[in-house]
């Protein structure tokens, strides 16, 4: 018998439904969006001109490490939890996630995680300053007391991802709906299935590596200090052991997004859609052989350097493939440009330069120029944030009329995307050049050579700061008054969770639909 | 919960302990073995002089050099700079150390190699950095290493660099002091 | 005629380019390459990074021109209708191999840049680099045991970076002691760090190498150019990270010989002056050089410091209390404070502590003469 929800707070403290819990974890990205953005606009008002102005440099370093675990783990990491939670069931015709209270206890145990780590910003010594890679020995023995917390919050945010990944696994491996093959599944629930699989491989290293830093900090263990026989240098192997995948973690779903976008807006199906499923799975493979591209200015003996290198040029070959699909999957369709579109659209030629600046990266030799600049810094923008956060707002768009019943302002959405899109490239084109002019990447001040391309990328975050803000209004106008939704929505959708009226009711496919 | 799920979960949770287990048991012992293989660091203890020619047709130029670890207020260098040796020819060479602090300390020698070509090909027969060196206020040590390069080392080595680094280990070491007094 | 929606997505195109425009006119105001650099490696890696850079246009243009395309022309407000096909095995094929092959070409040259840069003979200088929180040490390796060494600390002054001076051409890019090199010889830099992992980076050279606490690495150069190279730290190495730069002075053989004997004669001056008997005037003013070189970053200035981490020289414990311990501090650091017995002289020690004890309304009225400091580091 199918029962709505609970009324009130404990609707949402012990709520076991999936499309709730969805809600909580977007919702929650979302604020921590809003918090990782302004520890970024802190930085980059402090680089509006050269000279110290606002802060003083230890704040800044606590900025710069705040803002990357924030982001990562908060904003982009439990978003796409967020959306698996939404939509895995509906694309597959399952009533609910496998493991309903495993899933209600991975996401309240996130506000805590973030609460613990935001709250060192007050500690004596202050926050984590020792940036998102924490490098020992800056991490360890030269580390502000607060480190401490700092290691336990990783450790909840990691149980965190880990029961995620485990709940997806499970619901995508034993929940289809009848007839839905594998090689049937969306390709949103393919990504998500392989990036649950990266988690469950490198989630537990980086709380192992974590583990070991506290060892080294309370228990007198040697793991990452020469003097009792370790090494600095094993921290980073395996911290980019984890740090690589968890690359892929951030981008996988994003494919997977992209990919039900463009075919219903270019009304034409996928193209390639197998290939597609083998350059996702060699992607998440290849992820695993290619760490050390992160370090090869660290010194490794030559065979080291030169392998990592071809691996990592490897890559290019299953990106490009996946970029060749999309464009094809446009070709001769009947396109229209709705906001997830053009949001769709910007991810595929924005990543490509993401990516086109990754292969420069590859290449060892003109890494030791390029390394720890700002060059890095543009390169890695420009994979995560057209990447990871416009995906993720193409998908918020794309079924914010299946979530809540109502449209969003179609007018609103172009501007917001227009604003978002300008801010971007204004923040992190420049960046570019000011890296390849020779400015390094963490450092406060700098010298007035590189002043104008860093005034030019300090506008164009708060332009992009500023769009997100509408972003926000878009969204709570659309659920507070926004225009009907049909069960359709899109004139081109396809697939489960567009046969189930809108908005979705709180209990889908009790009974399990028939799949051809 | 449906048995296949229980299946799919236990299986997940165990592979996932695994992984954190495998960080501490298995990647440091791994990461030993992939420096050796590559010749990126060199640990281990003596090595075992086997009876080996001696290149003298080949000289190898060996180059020593200290660095003091931060907060190790000890005078540390070697009293022989650079030395030419033939391959399989053993050599010994010494360091200086003095306690320049008002109380006694224990001290760390960590060597490292460079470059990464002739790591695998450098043997330290008997070395001070095998042991922690505990000194009084104001005593000094010559310290001793003796070594030999290996003649198979790689042809385009024509130079080797030996580097120790000092380190504070008073803290750690605190029972090797009271052997002391 | 364009569309209104067409308008909307042109527009800000315009409007990005525009903004770019600028760039075209002041290079030297917006620099937008990697320089070419002074040395066959930074040379090869310049060459390197343009010749990918002009595959990535290539390949952008190819696949961006074919969505533009597609975009302009196969929409539906132009009464486009769908195709339906999703597969095609052989342009699958195609679109895998043909990148295979350019990465092939990319991978040759890059492979025998990676074989020049590991390139280990013989060099005719060695310099042991040191990173520290937050400067950098050089030491000219003698083969006779006369090392040269000195500590490089960034010179410009407190007052253009919070500011209150403009700001000189460089910027947070200048020295107290830049290293010196002779052109047209072989450099080797063997490299390691004393706390923290640091990164050394000058972009003219092409090197850029880590500093890592206890271990050591080499990389090498070979200036051709005499001229004043400037690099800075590249690995985040705590809170000055961004004010510990590099700079190198590539000049003539005979140049850098004088060069060297002029800092064995400074060597022999300071053991000299550690004999000597220095009036307070003489340690006072000194002193408050020192203080304003190594000190007043943290302490600041006015010696009040910055409460919870930095304590206050003014009416501090250290500084009013026994000598001995004074001298200690200075010489062996501690309570988070690096040590400074290696990089100041004994006469820069007995200055600034003089210092300290009488400036700041300390007023203790004593003075510490070099050779105290001698003394107390030989723990007599």
């Amino acid at each position: 018998m199918a029962h709505g929800p609970a009324h009130g707070l404990s609707r949402w403290l012990y709520t076991t439904n999936h499309k709730d819990i969805g809600s909580m974890y977007l919702w929650f990205s979302f604020a921590m969006f809003f918090l990782g953005g302004i520890f970024a606009l802190i930085i980059r008002a402090e680089l509006f001109e050269p000279g110290l102005q606002i802060v003083e440099p230890n704040f800044f370093n606590q900025m710069t490490t705040m803002h990357g675990l924030v982001m990562v783990f908060g904003a982009v990491m439990p978003a796409f939890v967020g959306l698996a939670n939404w939509m895995v069931p509906m694309m597959i015709g399952a009533p609910d996630m496998a493991l309903p209270r495993m899933n209600n206890l991975s996401f309240w145990i996130l506000p805590f995680a973030f609460a613990l780590l935001a709250s060192t910003l007050f500690m004596q010594g202050g926050a984590p300053n020792f940036g998102w890679t924490f490098y020992a020995p800056l991490s360890t023995t030269y580390a502000p007391p607060s480190v401490t917390f700092f290691i336990f919050a990783v450790h909840i945010m990691g149980a965190s991802s880990i029961m995620g990944a485990i709940n997806i696994i499970a619901t995508i491996l034993n929940m289809r709906a009848p007839g839905m093959t594998l090689m049937k599944m969306p390709l949103f629930v393919w990504t998500w299935l392989i990036t649950a699989y990266l988690l469950i491989a490198v989630m537990p290293v980086l709380a192992g590596v974590v583990t070991m830093m506290l060892m080294d900090i309370h228990f007198g263990t040697s793991f990452f200090n020469a003097a009792g026989g370790g090494d600095p240098v094993l921290f980073q192997h395996i911290f980019w052991f984890f740090g690589h995948p968890e690359v892929y973690i951030m981008i996988l779903p994003a494919f997977g997004v992209v990919s039900a976008i463009i075919p219903t807006f270019a009304r034409k199906p996928l193209f390639g859609y197998s290939s597609m499923v083998y350059a996702t799975a060699s992607i998440a493979i290849l992820s695993f052989m290619v760490w050390a591209h992160h370090m090869f200015t660290v010194g490794m003996p030559f065979i080291g350097e030169w392998v990592f290198m071809i691996a990592t040029m490897a890559i290019a070959v299953p990106t490009g493939v996946k970029v060749f699909n999309w464009v094809t999957t446009m070709y001769k369709g009947s396109m229209t440009f709705e906001t997830p579109m053009l949001f769709s659209i910007a991810f595929v030629i924005l990543f490509t330069i993401g990516g086109f600046s990754g292969l420069m990266l590859a290449i060892a030799p003109a890494d030791f120029q390029y390394h720890d600049t700002y060059f890095v810094v543009a390169h890695f923008h420009y994979v995560l944030v057209p990447g990871a956060i416009f995906s993720i707002t193409a998908a918020v768009y794309y079924w914010l009329p299946k979530w809540c019943g109502r449209m969003y302002d179609e007018t609103l959405g172009k501007t917001h995307f227009w604003l978002a899109f300008i801010g971007l490239n204004l923040t992190f084109f420049p960046m570019h050049f000011s890296g390849l002019a020779g400015m390094p990447r963490r450092i406060p001040d700098y010298n007035p050579l590189f002043a104008n391309w860093n005034m030019m990328s300090s506008i164009g975050s708060f332009l992009f700061g500023a769009a997100q803000v509408l972003f926000l209004y878009i969204v709570i106008r659309a659920i507070v008054s926004g225009r009907k939704a049909t069960d359709r929505v899109w004139e081109g959708s396809h697939g489960l969770e567009w046969t189930v009226p809108s908005p979705a009711p709180y209990h889908t496919f009790t009974t399990p639909p028939k799949v051809d | 919960m449906e048995k296949a799920t229980r299946k799919t979960v236990v299986r997940l949770t165990l592979s996932t302990i695994a992984m954190f287990v495998a960080v501490f048991t298995i990647m440091p012992p791994l990461y030993t073995l992939l420096c050796e293989i590559t010749g990126l660091r060199k640990v281990g203890g003596a090595y075992e002089a086997e009876e080996i020619k001696v290149d003298e047709e080949r000289w190898v130029t060996v180059q020593f050099v200290a660095t003091h670890n931060e907060a190790m207020p000890w005078e540390f260098k070697p009293i022989d700079f650079k030395v030419k040796v033939n391959p399989g020819q053993k050599k010994v060479i010494k360091y200086f150390a003095r306690n320049n602090s008002d109380k006694a300390m224990v001290a760390q020698a960590v060597p490292s190699i460079t470059p990464f070509s002739a790591v695998n090909y450098f043997h330290k027969i008997e070395c001070f950095c095998f042991n922690h060196q505990p000194l009084l206020s104001g005593e000094s040590a010559e310290l001793g290493l003796e070594f030999v390069v290996d003649q198979d080392l790689p042809k385009q080595v024509t130079t080797i660099t030996l580097s120790y680094t000092l380190f504070d280990i008073t803290e750690q070491a605190r029972g090797e002091l009271a052997g002391l007094h | 005629m364009l569309g209104k929606s067409k308008r909307l997505l042109v527009l800000p195109l315009y409007a990005f380019l525009v903004a770019l425009l600028p760039a075209v006119s002041w290079a030297t105001e917006w620099p937008l390459n990697m320089t070419e650099g002074v040395t066959s490696v930074s040379r090869e890696i310049h060459g390197l990074h343009m010749q990918i850079f002009w595959w990535c246009v290539v390949i952008g243009v190819v696949v961006f021109g074919v969505m533009f395309y597609t975009m302009f022309v196969h929409r539906k407000s132009r009464g486009a209708k769908p195709a339906h096909f999703h597969e095609n095995v052989t342009l699958e094929l195609i679109w895998t191999i043909i990148p295979v092959i350019i990465l092939v070409i990319m991978a040759v040259p890059a492979t025998k840049t990676l074989v020049h840069i590991y390139d280990t003979d013989d060099a005719d200088l060695d310099i042991l680099i040191t990173g520290y929180q937050w400067k950098w040490k050089y030491e000219y390796l003698d083969s006779q045991g006369e090392n040269v060494s000195f500590f490089s600390l960034l010179t410009t002054p407190t007052s253009q970076i919070t500011n209150a001076e403009p700001k000189s051409e460089h910027y947070l890019l200048e020295v107290d002691e830049p290293m010196y090199i002779p052109i047209g010889k072989k450099v080797r830099f063997l490299v390691t760090a004393a706390d923290v992992i640091h990164s050394w980076w000058v972009p003219a050279l092409g090197v850029k190498r880590d500093a890592i606490p206890g271990y050591i690495h080499e990389a090498w150069t070979k200036v051709e150019v005499p001229g004043v190279y400037r690099g800075q730290c590249t690995e985040l190495c705590g809170k000055d990270h961004g004010f510990m730069p590099v700079v190198v002075h590539a000049v003539e053989q005979a140049e850098y010989d004088a060069w060297l004997e002029g800092k064995r004669e400074k060597a022999r001056a300071i053991a000299e002056a550690v004999k000597q008997t220095l009036t307070f005037q003489q340690l006072y003013e000194q002193g408050e050089a020192v203080y304003n070189k190594n000190c007043a970053s943290c302490h600041l200035a006015d010696g009040k410091g910055v409460a919870g981490v930095f304590p206050a020289i003014a009416g501090s414990k250290i500084a009013t209390g026994p000598v001995a311990d004074h001298i200690n501090r200075v010489v062996k650091g501690g309570v988070g404070m690096p040590p400074f017995g290696e990089q100041l002289s004994p006469v820069d020690v007995a200055a600034v502590v003089t210092f300290q004890r009488n400036a700041f309304g300390n007023n203790m009225g004593d003075q510490i003469q070099p050779i105290d400091v001698v003394n107390f580091k030989q723990g007599q």
